[in-house]
């Protein structure tokens, strides 16, 4: 197996996902700072001004304009980035759904950051979970590498399926932590990520009018061609994102063969070959979660780890299969919808509703806002839903907060 | 050459019957603002009474690339296709923006104010029919004091009109021009200056409105006149800083004649609520700025 990297560097998260976009060749980057993605914008304009990326950088006046640039760029054809945090994504989120609706390959980093009020600048996934019904592929990376790794990814997906893509990774826990990364040299990567060509141009010679209001029945053409209503062309976009798991692990795989690290699955295993309790979580959480099941090892439980690391489209028949064996699913949330429970956690039950598996689910909302999340208190949050199934409940009503209420 | 009806280019980029009310202002304006360009143009629009000209999907009125936008968004999103443009190697199209005063004014102005900022290379058109008319006529910042609308029904408006156009100017354009619909060769001619300018370029299009001003349909060029004659829209550009006073506006400023504005607004339903003191008001603010164009004007001789 090929392992052509350019170098290996010692780089924090914001500069990886910088280094990811640049050498995917992106022709256009609009951003606006934010904390922790300032950063990105900050290595993504040195880089312009250097000579060393051949793109147009948009300095503009809100993450709404960001979008919007990226938007009508994309629709001309250029391959466009951006990056943004918490209120920024939140104040994106008309032009999210946007983006997806007009079907553009456009690929966001989303530093994950807490969202107010009250004012918080620190981890959480509150934010691109709050965006999780935008149409949007959202992919979470656990490490640095995978932020690179997941740019130059994102681009080939979104390029081949015409859905765009969210690469999510934990503010300071990886955005401001320096660990070694691996550079692709661009030789190769321009031989895994050719220019992008759109399958549409703007061109008066040949005039086309994207995105006229649409009514919700099909209606014919001036040449009485039956074209889609609104709700076909919205049919449309789900049955891209059903379809672009196929992509996405065609994609990974071929990564995987042309750079060593494959990202052939939708998630990460650690010991779930024998594990019948499993710790499921996203992003660099699941990587806390792995030390917890040192500790759960170590007191004589079969405990793996499953990280999730694609969240859209939500990877439900491979999910049911890896948490077939598991009597105690413990999932772990860096978010909440308020009301029910966390994101990660209703989704796994709604995987695993009528699969036949048994396992008790529970839920408990960690580390939002930067609270520090410590191996023990998984562990320990573990041991306590080990003792609760004693009672019988598969399916608590409500998460456990690990806070001081 | 200054354009007459004789030598207007016949090309037509708004095809007839769109879907716009009788007697709209918007069409004309349009379609002489897409004949200045000659074509070779990508438009982006926002929602908008423009929207509703460009038709519903599979069928469009207009034969140029469009892109519709969401609301806020109209500056950012010239921004992005000039960068793409740009991007790819592309110099064949200019971009125009076009969007109506509330996506100028209010929701929009974000943008814009940040894309004239950057300097971005396009132009901005606004077309002020001085309210929310798509939506059924609600206020907006340019919709006059003591207005009824959907949203000041009883009382009026009690607010003057924001200067939009001044407001671009300060952002130290390389032009800015307002035009009305009833002037239509005043307008074409703006336009084509303004493609041979490079950087952000903003023109104020003044486009009266039947339903949401409550006139006849038939009345709208009159009404646009009256406008102009009574120095309640005022026709002037300035490039690279200087100002001049053009067609009508410069006519009336030569001779003398400007009409009370009384005129104007007793033909229009809006204004039927209107107090002696309201008209005093508005005819002062008419005045004010009436004698800043003339303060400002040069070339009248």
């Amino acid at each position: 197996m090929a392992d052509r990297n350019a170098s290996v560097q010692i780089l924090d998260g914001n500069r990886a996902a910088a280094i990811g976009a640049t050498l995917s060749r992106v022709q256009v980057v609009a951003a606006y700072p934010i904390t922790p993605q300032s950063p990105v914008t900050e290595t993504l304009s040195e880089f312009v001004e250097e000579g060393n990326l051949n793109a147009e950088y948009v300095a503009v006046e809100s993450e709404h304009s960001a979008l919007a640039v990226c938007t009508s760029a994309s629709i001309v054809g250029a391959r466009t980035f951006t990056a943004t945090s918490s209120h920024g994504l939140a104040y994106m989120h008309e032009m999210l759904h946007w983006v997806a609706g007009t079907r553009l390959p456009v690929v966001l980093a989303c530093v994950n950051r807490a969202i107010g009020a009250p004012w918080n600048v620190l981890n959480d996934q509150q934010d691109s979970i709050s965006q999780r019904d935008t149409g949007w592929i959202q992919i979470y990376a656990r490490n640095n590498q995978e932020i690179l790794d997941s740019v130059i990814q994102a681009y080939k997906i979104a390029e081949t399926v015409y859905v765009p893509v969210m690469v999510c990774y934990d503010g300071y826990i990886l955005s401001h932590t320096e660990m070694p990364v691996d550079i692709p040299l661009q030789e190769d990567v321009d031989r895994f990520l050719p220019p992008y060509k759109p399958h549409t141009t703007l061109d008066p010679a040949k005039p086309r009018n994207y995105n006229l209001v649409t009514l919700a029945n099909p209606r014919v053409n001036a040449e009485g061609v039956l074209c889609h209503g609104y709700m076909e062309i919205r049919y449309l976009l789900q049955e891209a994102l059903q379809n672009s798991r196929g992509t996405i692990a065609r994609v990974g795989q071929e990564f995987g063969e042309l750079f060593g690290r494959s990202y052939a699955k939708m998630f990460w295993e650690d010991r779930l070959d024998d594990a019948d309790i499993v710790i499921v979580a996203m992003g660099s959480l699941a990587m806390e979660a792995t030390v917890a099941a040192d500790m759960l090892r170590e007191e004589g439980h079969k405990a793996g780890v499953l990280g999730l690391r694609v969240f859209r489209p939500f990877p439900k028949s491979d999910l049911v299969k890896a948490l077939k064996k598991s009597r105690l699913i413990v999932v772990f949330d860096k978010n909440i919808s308020y009301g029910l429970e966390g994101a990660t956690c209703s989704e796994i039950k709604s995987a695993l509703y009528g699969s036949g598996a048994n396992a008790v689910v529970r839920n408990f909302i960690v580390g939002l806002g930067g609270r520090d999340v410590k191996a023990r208190e998984l562990a320990d949050a573990v041991k306590k839903s080990l003792s609760s199934m004693k009672e019988g409940v598969l399916n608590n009503e409500y998460p456990e907060w690990i806070c001081e209420i | 050459m200054k354009t007459n009806a004789v030598n207007l280019t016949e090309t037509e980029y708004v095809l007839p019957g769109n879907r716009l009310c009788p007697g709209c202002s918007v069409s004309l304006a349009y379609r002489h603002i897409l004949k200045a360009l000659e074509g070779q143009v990508i438009v982006t629009v926002p929602a908008s009474c423009l929207t509703v000209l460009h038709g519903m999907y599979p069928v469009t009125s207009v034969t140029v690339p469009c892109v519709n936008t969401p609301f806020a968004s109209t500056g950012a999103s010239a921004t992005g296709l000039i960068a793409g443009l740009k991007a790819l190697g592309r110099k064949d199209l200019t971009v125009l923006a076009i969007a109506g005063d509330g996506g100028t004014y209010d929701i929009g102005i974000q943008a814009l104010s940040g894309a004239a900022e950057r300097q971005d290379d396009f132009i901005y058109i606004c077309y002020d029919n001085e309210g929310y008319m798509n939506t059924g006529n609600q206020r907006s910042g340019s919709t006059p004091l003591g207005a009824i609308s959907g949203t000041t029904p009883i009382l009026g408006k009690q607010q003057n009109q924001k200067d939009m156009t001044a407001i671009m100017e300060a952002h130290g354009l390389p032009y800015v021009a307002t035009a009305n619909a009833s002037y239509p060769l005043d307008l074409y001619d703006k336009v084509r200056k303004a493609s041979a300018i490079e950087g952000t370029r903003f023109i104020h299009v003044f486009t009266p409105c039947p339903p949401g001003w409550r006139f006849p349909f038939s009345d709208t060029i009159r009404i646009g006149d009256l406008a102009v004659q009574t120095g309640w829209d005022i026709l002037y550009e300035v490039e690279n800083g200087a100002f001049r006073l053009t067609s009508a506006s410069a006519s009336v400023a030569r001779k003398g004649n400007l009409r009370p504005v009384r005129e104007f607004l007793v033909e229009q339903g809006r204004f039927k609520n209107l107090t002696e003191e309201q008209i005093n008001q508005l005819q002062d603010r008419v005045n004010a700025r009436w004698q800043r164009c003339l303060d400002r004007a040069t070339d009248l001789s």
